[in-house]
């Protein structure tokens, strides 16, 4: 579905490498976590991977249609959550035309999808923060998106919002074989949800592979510069694994990077 | 399932809402138009009126029903003013609002692009040579297109133009092109040119007449159009670039359409009257403050509203007092406290930033 070649980035020709010499592929269906501390390149590489930035070096070869969303959604006008779903219909819809009803019914199917029909009249400035990413997330759907990319998407949210997030991404994942991409900060989400994972480590150092092998304790302590543990909790037959940091153990806090 | 909650503003605002605003607007146009073809110094009854509109189209007893110099005072002076003023009113308007959206700013007015400050100056300098009427209309027009060029140009230095560059070199290019206006006000003829220039500046649809109405209101059709058809566009780029381009946009090539539909429209207008300030910024405002943010209803909702207001306006300018009321004071005298009230009202309803 999405697939890198050897991609490299950086900003100018006398900049550091953010990444560099880094492949992956990415099937139908199967998901990808993006971990990395801030300014490692998370953002850049998935801009990348939605075609918005250039690689440095290699090539990006995607299938499909992707359907990027951003960190940040702070409209200039307070569309209606229809509208701004609808707004995903853009691609399809030539430059002197207007969206039809079959525009419109897609948009509405989007929403209804995600169990946002009943929000279709309210403007976005006035959603929560969950309920807004869930909207960009309908609006990437009504653009018929086969890759989904997600900037942060459970950042801003509580840890109700963040499940209702991961697991409706799970779901289009393994109901309508969507691949998605996303970054985060929490190492757990890449455990819970995700099949592979890129680590950002700076200095163009990056590696890719299945989360149960490349997130060890190890590489997982190396990435954020501190001691991180992973633990697994029985609940029933529900095994779940988790991701701890020892806050404490940070080497020099007074250079925060 | 799909049309009840189609454009609804908030939740329960089903589409017969603004079905029922634009009927309103289309009324209130209709009414705006005919008032403005009755009222004058020289008075024409309704019934007049409607005789002598059955008569162009060849029902009823048509010329003979009427006072000749009521039918000639309609058909030369009235309808080509009314003509004009609407198409300029409602040009102006849609443009703001096209802008508005383009630039992602609700405080942006076509004057805000240079365009305005642009044609003004050509329009100076025929009138400081002493050129005729068609020789102003053009080099207004194209210094009008000029400014633009400038705009592009400066804003484009690394290849790609923000946002931001964009409306900083059109505040330069505006403050370059008043000082020139200011320049050719100086070298004009105090007893002759300069009340000329200063005049035409300040605006007035005086000068219609229906030779003027034949080239003026092709030129700001065919500009208004495109600006019409891509309403859907201005929603998804006013996300801003990215998210545009994300969304499957040619950002560039859209945004520098809108802008070269926004200049034609502009420059058009100033050339034929001068420069009409605070139409693209208040009524926009006024028109969301009725339909809502969405560009697809907002620009015809636009359009309609500032063409029955630049009526209202003239209508004010030549039946206040005696000699007629340059446009551009009453635009400003009105529009200033209705921009304030809109703000306090709208500012969280409407749009945030």
């Amino acid at each position: 579905m999405i697939e890198a070649r050897a991609i490299g980035f950086r900003h100018s020709a006398d900049a550091p490498w953010l990444f560099s010499d880094l492949s992956f592929a990415l099937d139908r269906g199967q998901t990808l976590v993006l971990l990395g501390r801030n300014g490692r390149g998370k953002t850049t590489l998935i801009k990348c991977m939605a075609g918005l930035l250039t690689p440095s070096t290699g090539a990006i070869d995607r299938l499909g249609i992707a359907g990027y969303v951003p960190q940040n959604f702070a409209p200039a006008f307070s569309y209606s959550v229809f509208d701004v779903v609808l707004m995903g219909r853009a691609r399809h819809i030539g430059l002197f035309s207007n969206p039809t009803a079959a525009d419109r019914g897609k948009a509405m199917h989007a929403l209804d999808q995600l169990g946002l029909a009943g929000l279709a009249g309210r403007s976005v400035t006035t959603l929560s923060g969950g309920e807004r990413q869930l909207v960009l997330i309908a609006r990437a759907l009504a653009s018929e998106a086969d890759v989904l990319l997600l900037d942060e998407p459970a950042s801003a949210l509580d840890f109700r919002n963040q499940a209702v997030v991961l697991q409706t991404l799970r779901r289009l994942a393994a109901e309508r074989g969507i691949a998605v991409v996303m970054t985060t900060h929490e190492p757990t989400h890449a455990l819970q949800i995700a099949d592979r994972a890129v680590l950002l480590h700076g200095d163009g150092v990056a590696e890719e592979g299945p989360v149960s092998t490349i997130c060890t304790e190890s590489s997982l302590s190396r990435l954020y510069g501190m001691r991180m543990k992973r633990l697994e909790d029985q609940a029933g037959d529900h095994r779940t694994e988790h991701v701890v940091a020892d806050y404490a153990s940070i080497v020099d806090p007074a250079m925060p990077s | 399932m799909t049309t009840s909650v189609e454009t609804g503003r908030d939740a329960g605002v089903p589409i017969s809402g603004n079905a029922l605003a634009m009927s309103g607007l289309t009324l209130l146009l209709l009414a705006a138009a005919i008032a403005s073809l009755s009222i004058g110094r020289y008075g024409v009854g309704l019934g007049d009126l409607a005789t002598i509109a059955l008569g162009w189209v060849g029902i009823g007893p048509g010329r003979a029903a009427v006072p000749e110099s009521a039918w000639r005072v309609v058909e030369l002076v009235r309808v080509p003013r009314m003509l004009i003023g609407a198409f300029v009113g409602g040009g102006l308007a849609l443009s703001g609002a096209a802008l508005q959206g383009v630039f992602r700013n609700p405080l942006v007015d076509p004057h805000v692009i240079g365009v305005s400050s642009g044609a003004a100056f050509g329009g100076a300098a025929a009138i400081l040579l002493g050129l005729g009427a068609i020789a102003l209309w053009s080099m207004a027009f194209a210094s009008g297109l000029a400014a633009l060029m400038l705009v592009v140009l400066m804003s484009r230095k690394s290849g790609r133009s923000s946002v931001l560059m964009l409306v900083l070199s059109g505040v330069v290019v505006a403050a370059l092109f008043s000082a020139l206006v200011s320049l050719a006000t100086y070298f004009a003829d105090p007893n002759d040119t300069l009340p000329a220039i200063v005049f035409w500046l300040m605006g007035s649809f005086a000068s219609a007449t229906p030779e003027r109405a034949l080239y003026m209101l092709p030129v700001i059709a065919v500009f208004a159009l495109p600006l019409l058809l891509i309403r859907f566009r201005i929603n998804v780029l006013s996300l801003g670039d990215e998210e545009a381009e994300a969304l499957g946009l040619k950002v560039e090539r859209t945004r520098w359409l809108a802008l070269c539909c926004v200049t034609g429209i502009t420059a058009a207008s100033v050339a034929n009257s001068g420069i009409i300030g605070w139409v693209g910024l208040v009524i926009p405002h006024l028109a969301r403050a009725l339909v809502g943010p969405d560009h697809r209803v907002l620009l015809p909702a636009s359009a309609l509203l500032g063409a029955s207001y630049m009526l209202l306006v003239d209508l004010m300018a030549r039946s206040l007092i005696p000699a007629e009321i340059p446009l551009g004071v009453i635009t400003a005298v009105v529009g200033a406290p209705v921009f304030l009230f809109l703000l306090h009202r709208t500012q969280t309803e409407s749009w945030q930033r």
